[in-house]
C-alpha cells in the first residue's frame, strides 16, 4: 500500500518537475538568452582583434580566438574617454541629489501636509512627467543658452531633474503613504518640529524607496542622450553615451572594438551600483514599513 | 498632574458636525473614561485634547491654561495610541528616550528616566530590543513607557487594548490600573469597550453621536443610568429595555405578553408611553410573574444566562442560582422593582420616582 503511494507520488513529482521545466525554467532560459546576448556580444567585440571581427570565414563570429586588450587599451589612452566618465559621473550624481531633494521635500509636503489642493499638485507634477522629452528639449534648449549654461555640465545637471522629479516624487508619495501616519503625530506630541519627524521618523523609514529612487535618477541620467546631444557640443564636457558615438565613429567609420569596450566601461558603473542595492530596489516596489 | 476642563467643545469636518458640544470637567489625579460606540467623537475629542485636531468652537483647559492654540508638544502630555506608534527603527530604549532627546535634556538624566520607566514596566531586559521583537503585551508596555518618561499633566490613551487579545487585555487592563494608581497622573482613556471603562475609570463619560450623554462613577451609571442609551449601553448582557404604554397600573409591553409592576411611586400617567428597564441580573423566578418560554440556555458557571419570549419581546435574565429550565419550557419572571428603570418613550430620558 504505502509502496503503492509511492510510486503515484513519484509520478506525481516526475510529473509536476516535467511541468516546472516546461513552464518555469525552458521560458526563463530563453529571456535570460535573450536579455543577456546583448552584454555578450559587447563584451566579445570588445576583446576581439580587428582580424577576427570581419572575418567570418576563419573565425566564429560568437567566439574569441586570441582575446586583446588593445580596444579597451585605445579607449582608454588614446581618446578622452576617462573624461567623459568623469563628467557623466559627476553629471549623473549631482542631478541624482538634486532630484532626491526637492522630490523628498514635495512628496512629503503632498502626502502629509493637510493643504488645500494637495491632490491637484500631485497630479500635475505626474503630467509634468508624460511630456516627452523629445518635445522639452525645445524650451530647455532656450533657457539654457539664455543662461549662458550651454556646453557646461550644469545644463544637464538642471535639466535632468525636469524628468527624475516628478516620477522620485510619485514613488516617494507612494512610499510615504505606506508610513503609518501615527507614527508622525506620536513625534509631534514627543516634541518634534515637521523637519526633525522627516529626518528622524520619516526618512530613515524611507530608506528604501529612497534607495529606489535614486537608482532609477542616477541610471536615466547616465544613459540619457537627447539632452546631453543638444545641449553639449565640446567634447571634453560629452557624457559617454553621446561621446562614444560621436567621438568613436569617425565619418562613416564605425571603430567596433572601441565602441563595445567604451559601452562595456559605461555600463559597469550602473551594473555595480544596481548590485549594491538590489534588495532595497525589490522590497521598495513591492513592500512597505513593517512595525 | 492637572486639571482639564472641556468647555463647550464643538468640532465640525467640513459642514459635518462630530461634536456639538462637549463640556466635562476633570479633576487633578483623576482616571476619566470616554466610551461610547463607534462614531460617536471619544477619539476625536481625545486628539483634539492632544493637539492633532483643530478645535471648532469651546476651549479645552489644561492645569487652568486655556490649549486651543498650543501645540501638542508644549501641552505637557503623552498619549499611547491604538497601535502603539512605536518607531520601528528605534529600540526599545531609543523609543523611551525620543521625547527627552529632542527636548536636549542631558544624557545622564534620560538615562535615569529610562531605567526608572524600564523598572516600573518591567522592560529591563528589554531595552535594546526593537519593536518588532517584542510581543504584543510588551509594545503596549513600551508605549506606556515612552509615555512616563515625560512626567506628563495628562496621559492620553486611545483604546490602547483594543489590539490585544482577551487575557492579555484583561491583564494590561490591571496594570494601566495599577500605574495610575501609583503615578496619581490625570488620565484620559478612550475605549469602545464597557467593561474597561467600568473596571478603571473613576469616572465615566458616556458619549453618543457627537454627545455627552452621562457623566459619573461607574456604579452611579450602573445603577441610575440618565436615560434608556446610557441604560443600554452599559452592562453586559445588556439591560432590557421593553417599549410600551402604562395600563391599569401595570406596564403592558408592545407585543408582549401579561403586565409588568411599575415601581412605588412611579411619576407616570395612565396610557403613557414608556420604556420599561431592568438588568438581566435583577429578574428572578416568580409563580406569579409575566410568563416567558425560554428559547437559549448559557451557563457559565457562575451565573446562568436565560433568554425567552414573552410574546414578540425578547428577554434576557441572569440567574445566580442553578436554573433546571429547558429550552420551549415556560417559566415566570418578575424584575425586582427596586432596581427597575422607566424611561421617557420619545427623549428617552430618566423619569424619576
Amino acid at each position: 500500500m504505502s509502496k503503492a503511494a509511492n510510486t503515484a507520488d513519484d509520478a506525481l513529482s516526475w510529473q509536476s518537475r516535467q511541468r516546472r521545466v516546461v513552464t518555469v525554467y525552458l521560458p526563463l532560459i530563453c529571456f535570460v538568452i535573450i536579455l543577456l546576448f546583448p552584454f555578450y556580444w559587447m563584451t566579445i567585440t570588445a576583446i576581439k582583434p580587428n582580424a577576427e571581427m570581419f572575418n567570418y570565414k576563419d573565425y566564429s563570429p560568437f567566439w574569441v580566438v586570441s582575446p586583446t586588450l588593445a580596444n579597451i587599451n585605445k579607449l582608454l589612452f588614446e581618446t578622452s574617454y576617462p573624461q567623459w566618465l568623469f563628467n557623466t559621473m559627476l553629471i549623473a550624481v549631482c542631478s541624482t541629489v538634486l532630484s532626491l531633494v526637492a522630490s523628498v521635500l514635495a512628496a512629503y509636503a503632498i502626502q502629509r501636509l493637510r493643504f488645500k489642493g494637495s491632490p491637484y499638485v500631485g497630479l500635475a507634477i505626474y503630467i509634468a512627467y508624460l511630456v516627452p522629452p523629445s518635445i522639452l528639449f525645445i524650451p530647455l534648449a532656450t533657457m539654457v543658452f539664455q543662461l549662458g549654461l550651454f556646453d557646461s555640465p550644469f545644463a544637464l545637471i538642471l535639466t535632468y531633474p525636469t524628468f527624475l522629479i516628478p516620477f522620485c516624487t510619485w514613488l516617494l508619495i507612494g512610499y510615504f503613504k505606506s508610513i503609518p501616519y501615527e507614527l508622525e503625530e506620536c513625534a509631534l506630541i514627543d516634541g518634534a518640529s515637521r523637519l526633525q519627524i522627516l529626518r528622524r521618523i520619516t526618512l530613515p523609514l524611507a530608506v528604501p524607496g529612497l534607495i529606489s529612487a535614486g537608482i532609477f535618477s542616477f541610471t536615466l541620467s547616465w544613459n540619457e542622450f537627447i539632452y546631453a546631444l543638444a545641449f553639449i557640443s565640446s567634447s571634453e564636457n560629452k557624457t559617454v553615451p553621446v561621446a562614444i558615438l560621436t567621438e568613436l565613429v569617425q565619418g562613416d567609420v564605425y571603430q567596433w572594438g572601441s565602441l563595445m569596450a567604451g559601452s562595456l566601461l559605461g555600463s559597469l558603473p550602473v551594473a555595480i551600483f544596481y548590485s549594491f542595492f538590489v534588495d532595497y530596489y525589490v522590497s521598495s516596489l513591492t513592500g512597505a514599513v513593517k512595525e | 498632574m492637572a486639571t482639564v476642563d472641556i468647555r463647550d467643545v464643538r468640532k465640525n469636518f467640513g459642514s459635518t458636525a462630530i461634536l456639538h458640544g462637549v463640556s466635562v470637567g476633570i479633576e487633578d489625579g483623576e482616571f476619566v473614561v470616554l466610551v461610547g460606540p463607534s462614531g460617536c467623537g471619544k477619539s476625536t475629542l481625545l486628539r483634539m485634547i492632544a493637539g492633532l485636531e483643530n478645535i471648532s468652537g469651546g476651549e479645552v483647559a489644561i492645569g487652568g491654561r486655556v490649549v486651543n492654540n498650543v501645540p501638542p508638544k508644549d501641552r505637557d502630555i503623552a498619549m499611547v495610541f491604538q497601535n502603539y506608534a512605536l518607531y520601528p527603527h528605534m529600540t526599545v530604549r531609543d523609543n523611551m528616550a525620543f521625547s527627552m532627546t529632542l527636548a536636549k535634556a542631558p544624557k545622564d538624566v534620560i538615562e535615569t528616566e529610562v531605567t526608572r520607566a524600564a523598572r516600573i514596566l518591567g522592560l529591563e531586559q528589554l531595552l535594546d530590543r526593537y519593536p518588532r521583537q517584542l510581543s504584543g503585551g510588551q509594545r503596549q508596555r513600551v508605549a506606556m513607557g515612552r509615555a512616563i518618561v515625560r512626567h506628563p499633566q495628562v496621559f492620553l490613551f486611545d483604546e490602547p487594548l483594543s489590539n490585544l487579545d482577551a487575557k492579555l487585555r484583561v491583564q494590561m487592563r490591571a496594570e494601566i490600573k495599577d500605574l495610575h494608581q501609583r503615578l496619581k497622573t490625570t488620565t484620559i482613556y478612550v475605549t469602545h469597550d464597557q467593561i474597561e471603562a467600568m473596571t478603571m475609570a473613576d469616572k465615566i463619560v458616556v458619549m453618543h453621536g457627537g454627545n455627552v450623554e452621562q457623566i459619573g462613577p461607574p456604579l452611579d451609571l450602573y445603577d441610575r443610568p440618565a436615560n434608556a442609551f446610557v441604560a443600554g449601553f452599559i452592562g453586559s448582557p445588556a439591560m432590557n429595555l421593553l417599549h410600551g404604554t402604562v395600563q391599569g397600573g401595570a406596564f403592558h409591553a408592545e407585543g408582549g405578553e401579561g403586565s409588568w409592576p411599575l415601581p412605588t411611586g412611579a411619576r407616570v400617567s395612565e396610557g403613557q408611553r414608556i420604556i420599561y428597564g431592568f438588568r438581566p441580573e435583577h429578574l428572578r423566578l416568580d409563580g406569579s410573574g409575566v410568563p416567558l418560554v425560554v428559547t437559549l440556555v448559557e451557563p457559565t458557571g457562575s451565573e446562568t444566562q436565560v433568554t425567552g419570549r414573552s410574546g414578540k419581546v425578547q428577554i434576557v435574565g441572569a440567574f445566580r442560582e442553578r436554573i433546571t429550565a429547558q429550552v420551549g419550557e415556560t417559566i415566570h419572571v418578575l424584575p425586582d422593582l427596586a432596581q427597575a428603570h422607566l424611561f421617557h418613550r420619545e427623549t428617552g430620558q430618566r423619569l424619576d420616582a
